[in-house]
């Protein structure tokens, strides 16, 4: 069995999955429970300043969309920071790290943007032994408009101020946790590396609106027939995720930047690819609040499998696939490929017909005995009828060898070549 | 009563008083709400469907179950009833599994089909439940159809009629319309008098007018059909029963199983119906496994379908056979009816072992006999009292096209007209179909 252990930037946990700040670490019983179930880490759920605590709406916090049989697909929220005493979440803090000192403990963190509040609220958390903070910069509801969460994480000199101040009045590891919900997830990531973060996080959620009701006209989740938006997480946000993971891992100035990588992480293959994407670890939530505390098992043991397989380590696995995120214009255009139907796979259903007829580009055949071919003069390769089969594998791309000719263009398949050099570029640089 | 199921003889209350609700309740029971949701959620909306093909009324299964998943059960029931008006108990009664769930696509997929059949239940009695009927009347146009048979594809016929704007007049032999939805389906298929409550439904078009316990030589003739109106439909069924062939047929104790199961689905109380302890069903087909079962369900401790060719030539589904065999009916295939004997005041049937070869069905010399206190034959109905003047073909109506007869003016449809399996969903398209080729006809006339 692989050793799944990690030592993200220099914080030790038996396993690269942890639970995000959020309701399942808001307190003591449930992050028990979560180390119990076997979680390596946890960030616990945002402490704002002393005073007050903040208030919750007391009707739905959540929205969702589903699937299939009810399959929760994305889940959206509009709750706030912790709204317990912060002396209360600091006890407990401290009671659970003394009890589980093998785990990671991470606190969350979310203050004015103020010199003075962010040396207080350090201060106050020195001796509670977690191993570090992660400072709130992406959640785009209720805080944001008190000039907090992402109302910081969109204004990237904020980020750094923030950041250098946190690094300047503590010794603790620094997580910079960034919202997606700005135009590039770069200049929010320079800031943070600027500042002095020894690592940043993403995605937080996104801005939504689940669904609207069509009776009361109210959006979702509705208190009182009024709905304002919340932050959208789960499964769904999972391509937005890797995507902005994948640019910071990828770019010159941000590389090496270590990534805490967080965004519809479900199964250990969502995990997987994420590291692969060039998170150091993964933290996970969504899933958490779907199925509990027990799926952390399947991970550990699917990524244990899966490393084993490939006989990898976990650091090996980091940022595999990295080198290959490349911008369109240098993917190769003499990649030719082609639909194929495994007809004793097919069952017929015709989905790929009625997609790629009403749709794509007529390249699909059918015959009276409902057998599904494809024309290769017309198959442009959109991989369409591939999405929409409901039998896994049973239309696959098939290369064509070099030298072969394309019946669609009658070119040759040639050798590498993108768009830089295409002759239809009228800015490419001429061939040698 | 102290009957019991080994009480010799044929006797009611063979089983305890609260058996036979149970018994007689609902064989599937209806989808819930969520049930259906999850049911239609595994519909993959194919292209140009095999199941509508399947679909001998061609109805739009996809789309019907695209409506369920997306909360409007409403617009699936228009979906449904809109190419078939007997929706709701073709979905209690179709053999699914030889038609639109075999052709389904996850069938081949997983072996596991959409349930098409509890999935337009749910559709269709979502509507009637409500008591809507989604249909009107178009503008009247003078013109008066008469449709001898109220069973299935009678109603089919009327309903269409009526809705394109012509008067109907529905004359049935019987003193209750509905014909084998009413007196030939299983009663645990059609529980809670659903037969009656769909003719009910159904006439809400308005326009129809049914004539309880008229037939062609029973208070009316064709002729006179013919002068009375611009067009005839003839859908009055196979009211006739093979014959056994077999020394001992007329003896007591043997009776058509159709007779059973009419006389079963009308009986208010079924454990006030005498049942034998052994029965003896002849036949492979679908009323065979209803009578056979039936016959299981009120207390009859030994029941034996016999069947004269192979098992799979039975015309009755493999889903319906293991119906039959989990309810303890013993199946014998390959054995072909020789004799009733009396013996001892109950019966002996005795049968030879057959072989179905090259040149037919041939008794291998050997026999056996099968104690029982009934015998019903279920071996097939023929048409009774063909109308003069029509042609017939094997037996039953000639027809082409639409359900065009040989004599201009009268259309046939149903189990009586030839070509077509004889189910009910069958006589619903066939109705369907000659009402609006009626239509045509009256129409074209008219301009």
């Amino acid at each position: 069995m692989a050793d799944l252990t990690s030592h993200f930037i220099g914080i030790k946990s038996p396993n690269p999955f942890w639970l995000a700040s959020a309701p399942p670490t808001d307190k003591e019983y449930n992050v028990r429970r979560a180390f119990e179930a076997g979680w390596g880490g946890v960030v616990w759920k945002t402490l704002g300043s002393e005073g007050p605590p903040i208030v919750n709406v007391n009707g739905p916090r959540y929205g969702a969309i589903w699937g299939a049989d009810r399959r929760l697909l994305g889940l959206n929220n509009i709750e706030l920071i912790t709204d317990r005493p912060l002396e209360v979440n600091l006890a407990e803090i401290r009671r659970v790290k003394k009890d589980y000192p093998d785990r990671a403990m991470i606190i969350s963190l979310m203050v004015p943007c103020d010199e003075e509040s962010w040396k207080d609220i350090l201060h106050r958390i020195e001796d509670t032994g977690a191993d570090g903070v992660e400072l709130n910069f992406g959640c785009p509801h209720g805080m944001a408009e008190r000039g907090m969460g992402s109302a910081v994480g969109q204004v990237p000199e904020y980020i750094e101020m923030v950041t250098a101040w946190v690094k300047h009045y503590s010794k603790m590891p620094c997580i910079v946790k960034l919202t997606p919900n700005v135009t590039s997830i770069l200049p929010p990531a320079m800031a943070a590396k600027r500042g002095g973060a020894d690592a940043v996080s993403l995605i937080n959620t996104v801005k939504s609106i689940t669904n609207v009701d069509l009776d009361s006209f109210s959006p979702f989740p509705m208190i009182d027939g009024k709905g304002s938006h919340g932050g959208y997480c789960g499964p769904a946000v999972k391509p937005i995720a890797l995507n902005m993971v994948g640019e910071i891992a990828r770019h010159d100035v941000t590389r090496g930047l270590p990534i805490s990588g967080i965004g519809g992480v479900t199964t250990w293959r969502d995990a997987a690819e994420f590291l692969a994407m060039g998170a150091g670890n993964v933290q996970v939530c969504t899933a958490a609040m779907t199925y509990g505390f027990k799926i952390v098992q399947e991970m550990i043991s699917g990524l244990s499998q899966y490393l084993d397989e490939k006989g990898m380590t976990l650091d090996q696995l980091v940022g595999r696939a990295v080198p290959n995120f490349v911008e369109w214009q240098d993917l190769n255009l003499n990649y030719v490929t082609k639909a194929h139907i495994d007809q004793d796979a097919c069952i017929k259903c015709g989905r790929c017909y009625a997609a790629c007829e009403d749709t794509s580009h007529q390249a699909i055949a059918m015959t009276p005995e409902r057998v599904f071919t494809v024309k290769d003069e017309e198959c442009v390769a959109c991989n369409l009828c591939v999405n929409v089969c409901p039998v896994d594998n049973c239309i696959t791309m098939v290369e064509m060898p070099k030298g072969a000719t394309d019946p669609r263009t009658g070119k040759v398949v040639g050798d590498y070549a993108n768009w830089t050099t295409h002759p239809n570029n009228p800015s490419a640089q001429a061939a040698e | 009563m102290s009957n019991s199921q080994l009480t010799p003889g044929v006797v009611p209350g063979r089983l305890p008083a609260d058996a036979y609700a149970k018994n007689f309740g609902d064989h599937e029971p209806p989808l819930d709400m969520h049930e259906a949701r999850v049911a239609a959620d595994r519909c993959y909306f194919c292209h140009d469907a095999p199941c509508i093909t399947a679909c001998p009324t061609s109805i739009d299964i996809p789309l019907f179950i695209r409506q369920i998943a997306t909360g409007t059960p409403e617009a699936a029931a228009k979906t449904i009833l809109s190419q078939n008006i007997l929706g709701g108990m073709c979905a209690r009664v179709c053999p699914t599994e030889t038609l639109c769930e075999e052709a389904c696509v996850r069938e081949a997929a997983e072996g596991k089909p959409v349930e098409i059949g509890r999935l337009q239940r749910y559709a269709t009695d979502t509507v009637m439940a409500a008591g809507v009927h989604p249909f009107t009347r178009a503008a009247p146009t003078g013109r008066s159809v008469a449709v001898v048979g109220a069973g299935p594809a009678g109603l089919a016929a009327a309903h269409r009629l009526a809705m394109l704007g012509h008067d109907v007049v529905i004359y049935d032999a019987r003193p209750k319309a509905g014909g084998l939805n009413e007196y030939g389906i299983a009663q645990y298929k059609a529980v809670g008098d659903f037969a009656q409550a769909e003719v009910e439904w159904l006439l809400k078009i308005g326009g129809i007018t049914v004539k309880t316990g008229m037939a062609l030589g029973q208070g009316i003739t064709l002729a006179e059909l013919q002068k009375a109106h611009d067009a005839v439909f003839l859908g009055m069924g196979l009211a006739g029963v093979n014959a056994l062939r077999a020394a001992g047929e007329d003896l007591p104790g043997v009776r058509p199983a159709v007779d059973f199961i009419a006389e079963l689905r009308q009986a208010k109380d079924k454990s006030a119906l005498p049942i034998g302890r052994d029965v003896v069903v002849i036949g492979g087909g679908m009323t065979a496994v209803d009578a056979a079962v039936q016959s299981r369900l009120l207390g009859a401790l030994n029941v034996t379908i016999v069947y004269r060719r192979g098992q799979e030539k039975m015309s009755a589904s493999g889903y319906e056979q293991d119906h039959a065999t989990s309810a303890g009916v013993r199946i014998i295939c390959n054995a072909s009816p020789v004799a009733v004997h009396p013996a001892g005041g109950a019966l002996e049937v005795e049968f030879a072992y057959t072989v179905d070869g090259p040149d037919g069905l041939k008794p291998t010399g050997e026999t056996f006999r099968l104690r029982a206190d009934q015998v019903f034959k279920a071996i097939g109905q023929t048409l009774s009292g063909a109308p003069e003047g029509l042609e017939l073909a094997g037996g039953k109506i000639a027809v082409t096209g639409a359900g065009r007869t040989s004599v201009p003016g009268i259309w046939a449809g149903g189990d009586c007209a030839a070509g077509g399996e004889d189910l009910t969903v069958t006589a619903v398209a066939e109705g369907r179909d000659a009402a609006l080729d009626i239509h045509a006809t009256l129409m074209a006339a008219r301009s």
